[in-house]
């Protein structure tokens, strides 16, 4: 009976968790879409719905209701697969995510590395879906993304590495916590070369501008997705925003203190602990999806082997550097 | 296609990717074959027809005027320069002169016309490589030129505003306004694009040493306008074979150095700047009278019609008419080129002296242009490909005619 009402528990909290991500996925959406608006003049959805507040539904009803075109010469189960796995991996995720205190689903131990495993099956399915698509477009857009993703992964992985020596814990709980004691409340301040690399490799990994090259329009028509339609097409658009989640939640958790607030601010301030520790995740991830949307209005689009010099001639010497100071002072100064 | 590349049993090193006619940066339908090796290009070859709807040979079965509206559909976005470089070709075969205001009129709408070319070329070549944003602001400005042009004929794109011998109809006090407005508030526009683009390492990287072709070359291979300038070659028609009014109007041809995709922006840029100079300097030195020489040709009733109305008129000292042989024009060939925003664009007209062109064929600059390509895109990567056919500006309605 116990053992039932744990499992009853879990499964209504993954449930949720799962819920509202979705809802925060389909907003974020809308959210792109009315501030890159006003960014260029425009006014962005307002149609469906009170300022256009139901777009996002309509968009998902839209693109269930389309014909699911399969081309002829596609390799049928592959090309079924390949959105699966992307959705699955990056969905699972989310289950290492402390969205407040004592909040994620699995609180596991090796948070992080559980987070990049997931990324890197992410690869997978876009490798499977550029080549099962038999399209010579797809197939660039699908190698292309894989040699990003990949280079991108290791500057990103040592960048962490600075914040995992601080903190002495991969688990994103302990991560959070150990910022707290920090005079700024957060890693970002101290750890503030292995915050841009990451935050330039976040840009890489979720395949946004202006490194967007696997979906490169002008060039690729549409990458790895150009065969892909309907609610297959939905799923890929659907893993990219649950991964620029994931790629802010990470930034909010790792480098800007995650719920918690800086000390000083609490001090000072003492009724901002009674705000729920939600309220300012929520407000960290926003604000940095709101910078994935300004880059994207402003920047143009890196060329393949800038992306690749940038990754590796610079990013990754950079973290790698990083570490070896952030290891040193742990080791000798402190 | 024929399967070669990761199908079949081809063993070459090199995939053959089409690229084109339907792809959303080749500027309609400009198709391009691109034999690659990863990335890069090993041979560029162009092809294009896919928009050719026989211009040329239906303007031999049309009257002088009803050519008009066929010139139009060259240089869509610019439509203007088309009208304008057909008749003034017509004009100097007939021998005829447009009276003063209506050259001043047809020198502002011609550099209406490249500011809206422009304003195109650089937001779909700021989208190609990635700019999202500049795409949207030029669209803003663009909007005021065309509702500017709905006004003074109608028509946003395919104008038809020039006649032979003059314009359609005078301006009014409120269009002038308007366009005064336009030409003060236009230079600040400018910078805000350039301040997206102009210095961002980004763009530099993209467009610096990329499709880079030498003065020597792109004069062997023809080029005109500011894909030529921008290898350093000062030619530009407006300043060295003036017509209308822009032996009276001051402005300078802006040139490059290097030749590659940033000069050739630069250029561009610089261009839109004296356009603007330009029409100031016209709206300030506008002057009054006719708007139509006295002389022009009434040639674009229906030729039933006319033979029933007039069977005969003059025109200086040939004798016009519409009946088959009565002779209408006098008898000769012209090649007469305009600078419209793509480079130069030519006219050979040839008259028989009846009603309509014996043989009409125009020199289209983006053909000549979409040729070079194969030579610019040499050992560039696919995303060059897309930086050089957007710096070349090529407008496919024209190259294929």
């Amino acid at each position: 009976m116990e053992l039932l009402l744990t499992i009853g528990k879990s499964v209504l909290f993954v449930a949720v968790v799962f819920a509202v991500t979705l809802l925060h996925v389909a907003y974020a959406t809308y959210f792109e879409r009315k501030v890159i608006g006003r960014m260029q003049g425009r006014i962005g959805p307002v149609e469906v719905g009170f300022r256009g507040l139901l777009q996002p539904f309509a968009d998902m009803v839209k693109s269930l209701f389309k014909e699911d075109i399969i081309p002829n010469e596609a390799d049928r189960p592959l090309f079924f697969l390949a959105p699966v796995i992307v959705v699955a991996s990056v969905m699972t995720s989310l289950a290492v995510i402390p969205f407040f205190n004592n909040g994620s689903i699995a609180n596991l131990n090796v948070g992080v590395l559980f987070i990049f495993a997931m990324a890197s099956l992410a690869v997978y399915g876009i490798i499977v879906a550029g080549w099962s698509s038999n399209s010579k477009y797809a197939f660039l857009g699908g190698v292309r993304s894989a040699a990003q993703v990949i280079s991108y992964e290791i500057a990103m992985g040592i960048s962490l590495a600075g914040v995992f020596l601080m903190a002495g814990s991969l688990n994103l709980s302990d991560i959070v916590l150990a910022q707290r004691e920090q005079p700024m409340g957060m890693f970002a301040v101290v750890q503030v070369v292995g915050f841009v690399v990451f935050v330039i490799s976040a840009f890489a990994e979720t395949n946004r501008t202006p490194f967007d090259l696997p979906e490169a329009e002008t060039e690729l028509v549409a990458g790895y997705l150009t065969e892909y339609s309907g609610f297959r097409y939905a799923l890929f658009f659907l893993a990219e925003y649950i991964s620029m989640y994931i790629m802010a939640a990470l930034v909010a958790l790792c480098y800007l203190g995650g719920w918690a607030l800086p000390g000083f601010l609490t001090r000072a301030l003492p009724f901002l602990e009674l705000v729920p520790g939600i309220v300012w995740f929520l407000l960290k991830v926003y604000a940095f999806m709101f910078f994935y949307f300004w880059v994207r209005a402003t920047l143009p689009r890196y060329r393949f082997d800038q992306l690749m010099a940038i990754g590796w001639k610079i990013l990754i010497p950079v973290a790698v550097l990083n570490m070896v100071i952030t290891a040193g002072v742990k080791r000798w100064l402190m | 296609m024929e399967p070669v590349g990761i199908t079949g049993t081809d063993t070459r090193r090199e995939l053959t990717l089409n690229m084109g006619p339907q792809h959303p940066a080749t500027h309609g339908v400009l198709r391009l074959t691109l034999d690659l090796d990863g990335e890069m290009v090993v041979k560029c070859t162009p092809h294009v027809g896919y928009l050719h709807r026989g211009i040329e040979k239906l303007a031999e079965s049309r009257t002088y005027q009803g050519v008009m509206p066929l010139t139009d559909r060259l240089d869509y976005v610019a439509s203007v320069g088309n009208n304008i470089g057909y008749c003034l070709a017509v004009e100097r075969l007939f021998g005829i002169e447009a009276p003063e205001r209506a050259q001043y009129l047809r020198t502002i709408v011609f550099e209406m016309s490249r500011i809206c070319s422009h304003l195109l070329w650089l937001a779909t070549h700021a989208l190609d490589i990635g700019a999202m944003t500049v795409f949207l602001y030029c669209f803003r400005e663009r909007e005021w030129l065309l509702d500017i042009f709905e006004t003074i004929c109608g028509a946003r794109l395919t104008v038809s505003y020039p006649r032979i011998g003059g314009v359609l109809q005078d301006m009014e006090p409120e269009v002038l306004e308007s366009l005064d407005a336009f030409t003060r508030m236009f230079p600040g526009k400018i910078l805000e694009y350039e301040t997206l683009i102009d210095k961002n390492r980004i763009w530099l990287q993209r467009t610096q040493g990329v499709g880079v072709i030498p003065a020597k070359e792109a004069i062997r291979w023809g080029l005109t306008g500011p894909t030529l300038r921008g290898s350093g070659v000062s030619y530009d028609l407006r300043r060295d074979a003036p017509y209308d009014a822009y032996d009276r109007v001051e402005f300078d041809v802006p040139i490059g150095k290097n030749g590659d995709v940033y000069d050739r922006y630069r250029c561009r840029m610089e261009e839109l700047r004296q356009s603007n100079r330009i029409i100031q300097q016209c709206l300030a030195a506008l002057p009054a009278g006719d708007i139509l020489a006295h002389d022009a040709p009434d040639l674009d009733m229906p030729l039933a019609g006319k033979k029933e109305l007039v069977p005969e008129m003059s025109l200086g000292n040939a004798s016009i008419g519409f009946g088959d042989a009565v002779p209408v024009a006098p008898k000769g060939e012209i090649y007469s080129a305009v600078e419209v925003p793509k480079g130069e664009l030519g006219f050979y007209l040839m008259s028989d002296g009846t009603g309509n062109p014996c043989r009409m064929r125009v020199r289209a600059p983006s053909y000549v242009h979409a040729g070079a390509l194969a030579k610019m895109c040499e050992g560039a990567f696919i995303a060059d490909v897309i930086a050089v056919i957007g710096s070349i500006d090529i407008v496919m309605g024209e190259c294929d005619r």
